[in-house]
């Protein structure tokens, strides 16, 4: 690890200092760090005066960060280990560069590269639709049959394509397809004004406002030596477990629904509710968009909205409790979760799995310990119970996730003081330097880079939601299960379309 | 099943009685904005600068409802003094120039098109598409079938296929990649149909106005009738509209 540059979350560093190395050492460095149980935090690739980079920011215990000029095609690094598989085919697509050797290199989002290079995968953007029109992983056979579904779903839901190869009932494989959502966000981020980007950035997910712009305002922050106040962190970090209860709340009820139980699925959509009118009383917007600005909060959180947020609590607790107790307690329910989905923990550290997803499968890491952020350092930590990665795992993490962040929220709004509010758009960032920031999000791990230039414009923007690395985890629970449990697999990582396609 | 009745009798019945009895949202909430014509320019000018969305002209003292995403901003800038944002959720229109607004819009039930109301004000089924966006419009439209809005009990509901459907309920900014599926999907829609475009997204690209990769404005391939404003509209928006334009 000599050649890796050890940084902190959120650290501003000097460009010139990250070890730029040779590609064929960098390579062997970033093998050598992943085949010890380190993980992939970025990977991508950016253009410096016209020459392609590559940058790589990866974690253990701590984070660090390394470089390295690109070869114009090289040894796909996914041949020695999975970690790097869907970072390799995103650099494919972004910039034209081939890793030789690739065990299923793909289009990630359909979309021309960014230096007008002869597309990896022969496509031509300029004259058809892409979308869907490639050769799906091949499986034949007489009683073999497929399951396609796609893009546009039967529910209100985002556009996607899944392909089920079956054998009878039993799935042997599923290949999800996206890119359908993609919008450029990387590529609008650097170009738009800085009035702008938060707008941007809290439409990379809805569901993930507040995770997405709290990346982005610490990485800004940090690159303009922006200060934020005690009581911004504190409205930062209620926002973020408002954010993460909600979702929670909503996914059991998805579940309870798909094993046709209705009360309970009635119930948590009602309290899902509740939690997305309490960001609105924090800032006016169900999904906590136009809080969490670089420099603070737009909005202060008064007497009146802490009142508002305990009452909601203590009104709400019981109700949870009684309502995940009904669910979790009826064995016809444990008998669709148990042993359903498994994703065990060996595969789940090959695929770098992250979040509850990742908790559920025995991998503790949780950003808010391991790297923490605004207030987290004060904070309890949370700790699951049973981890062995099968639907019922990644449910109860919800559960005991729920109940850890109301006492957050609680211990939170006791806090005294004041907070200003003092967002900024108007800043000066650091030249020639990088950040990245990560944070927990509610379905994992989130990180965003920010390279700039010499002159402090933003070369290179990138954005990781935790889906990026968890798709691919909900294809390996579905290997040998019955068909009919992939909405269960599904609403149990909960996944995002739009956060993977940007 | 004990265990069941208990959670019942806790719950309790939660379904709002709107439109019988108003609802209040609280007064955080960003709905119809109010504005003054009568504040001074450079204020008004430097609302318009402030503003990300470009959605507001200055010379006009209006502000387009289907460019702006309701951050606040403008109003923050002003004071007040230019823009506040009132609690009123009332915010379909019928007509895309009626977006552009100076703190009034044309009653919606008026502007509705008689024959929708005969062909579906009794029964009304929707096919959901998500064009691209960031999900907290279909977020927000999905709430509409939890207990609290309970919109079957209006005769509307989403449906799973197009030909099922009377219209198409569009949101995000539609993606080139989303282009294709959201005509196929439109065009198996039997016809009459009606067409809505909801979010900021699909009014004019939202957050996203400006990339190459969306086409932003659903009304340039599709014909809409119904637009509702928001980034998300709040589900009491899009219930109101609903409610207004079909019944
Ligand atoms: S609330 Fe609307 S008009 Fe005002 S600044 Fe935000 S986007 Fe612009
Ligand atoms: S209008 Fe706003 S909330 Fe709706 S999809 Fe677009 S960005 Fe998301």
């Amino acid at each position: 690890m000599a050649n890796l540059l050890q940084i902190n979350n959120g650290e501003t560093v000097q460009r010139s200092l990250i070890p730029h190395l040779a590609f064929a050492d960098f390579r062997s460095e970033l093998l050598t760090f992943a085949n010890n149980g380190g993980q992939v935090v970025q990977f991508f690739g950016y253009e410096d005066d016209g020459v392609l980079k590559f940058l790589a920011v990866l974690r253990n215990e701590a984070l660090f960060v390394v470089g390295c000029d690109e070869p114009e095609s090289y040894q796909s690094l996914t041949t020695e280990t999975e970690k790097f598989h869907m970072f390799e085919r995103e650099i494919a697509e972004q910039y034209g560069v081939k890793p030789e050797g690739h065990p299923w290199l793909r289009m990630v989002r359909y979309h021309e590269n960014y230096r007008g290079k002869e597309d990896v995968f022969g496509n031509d953007y300029k004259k058809e639709d892409i979308p869907g029109n490639y050769e799906y992983f091949p499986v034949e056979g007489d009683v073999i049959h497929e399951v396609a579904v796609g893009p546009v779903h039967a529910g209100i839901i985002e556009p996607g394509h899944f392909r089920f190869q079956c054998i009878g009932e039993t799935v042997l494989h599923l290949e999800i397809q996206l890119g359908y959502q993609h919008r450029g966000i990387e590529k609008l981020l650097p170009s738009v004004p800085s009035v702008r980007r938060p707008i941007v950035i809290e439409g990379i997910a809805g569901d993930t406002a507040i995770g997405h712009s709290l990346c982005f305002s610490q990485a800004v922050e940090s690159l303009a030596s922006i200060k934020v106040d005690e009581g911004a962190k504190t409205i930062r970090v209620i926002a973020l477990e408002l954010e993460r209860i909600a979702n929670h709340v909503g996914d059991l009820g998805a579940l309870s629904g798909d094993v046709a139980f209705n009360p309970p699925a009635a119930f948590f959509g009602r309290l899902r509710g509740e939690f997305l009118n309490l960001l609105l009383t924090l800032c006016g917007n169900r999904f906590g968009k136009s809080l969490v600005r670089p420099g603070g909060v737009t909005q202060v959180m008064g007497e009146e909205q802490k009142k508002i947020i305990r009452d909601k609590i203590r009104e709400t607790r019981p109700e949870l409790e009684h309502v995940c107790d009904l669910l979790f307690s009826e064995p016809t329910v444990r008998a669709r979760f148990e042993t359903t989905g498994t994703v065990p923990y060996e595969q789940a550290e090959k695929l770098g799995l992250v979040g509850y997803a990742g908790r559920a499968s025995g991998l503790a890491y949780d950003a808010r310990v391991a790297f923490p952020t605004e207030c987290y350092a004060d904070l309890t930590a949370n700790t699951n119970e049973k981890a062995v990665g099968d639907v019922f795992c990644r449910a109860n993490v919800r559960r005991e996730e729920i109940m850890h962040s109301l006492d957050l929220i609680e211990k939170l709004v006791q806090k005294d003081g004041e907070t200003a509010n003092d967002p900024t758009f108007d800043y000066k960032l650091a030249p020639s330097s990088f950040v990245v920031s990560v944070n927990e999000g509610w379905r994992g791990e989130i990180s965003h880079c920010i390279l700039t230039d010499q002159d402090g414009a933003i070369t290179r923007y990138k954005v990781k939601d935790p889906s990026f690395h968890n798709w691919t985890g909900l294809a390996m629970s579905l290997r040998n299960e019955g068909i009919s449990d992939f909405p269960l697999c599904n609403k149990s990582f909960n996944l995002s379309y739009c956060g993977f396609d940007l | 099943m004990l265990k069941v009745l208990k959670n019942r009798l806790e719950q309790g019945n939660r379904t709002s009685k709107y439109p019988k009895v108003p609802i209040n949202l609280y007064n955080r909430y960003r709905g119809l904005p109010q504005i003054n014509p009568d504040c001074d320019s450079a204020t008004i000018k430097a609302c318009a600068t402030a503003c990300p969305q470009e959605a507001i002209d200055a010379s006009s003292c209006k502000i387009d409802l289907g460019k702006c995403v309701f951050c606040g901003q403008c109003e923050t800038q002003s004071k007040g003094e230019f823009v506040k944002f009132t609690q009123n959720f009332e915010m379909g229109v019928a007509n895309k120039n009626d977006l552009l607004t100076g703190g009034s819009l044309p009653a919606l039930a008026e502007h509705s098109k008689k024959h929708f109301k005969k062909l579906f004000g009794r029964s009304l089924q929707l096919r959901q598409i998500s064009a691209a966006g960031c999900n907290a419009c279909e977020a927000d439209t999905n709430v509409l079938n939890t207990p609290f809005f309970d919109l079957s009990r209006f005769g509307i509901q989403f449906v799973a296929s197009p030909r099922h459907a009377d219209g198409i309920h569009v949101t995000g900014p539609i993606s080139r990649n989303m282009h294709a599926a959201t005509i196929t999907t439109f065009e198996a829609v039997p016809s009459p149909k009606v067409v809505i475009a909801s979010g900021s997204c699909a009014i004019s690209g939202g957050p996203f106005y400006g990339s190459d990769d969306i086409i932003g404005d659903l009304n340039s391939i599709i014909p809409v009738d119904l637009y509702i404003p928001g980034c998300p509209p709040h589900p009491i928006t899009t219930l109101h509209a609903l409610l207004k334009y079909f019944k």
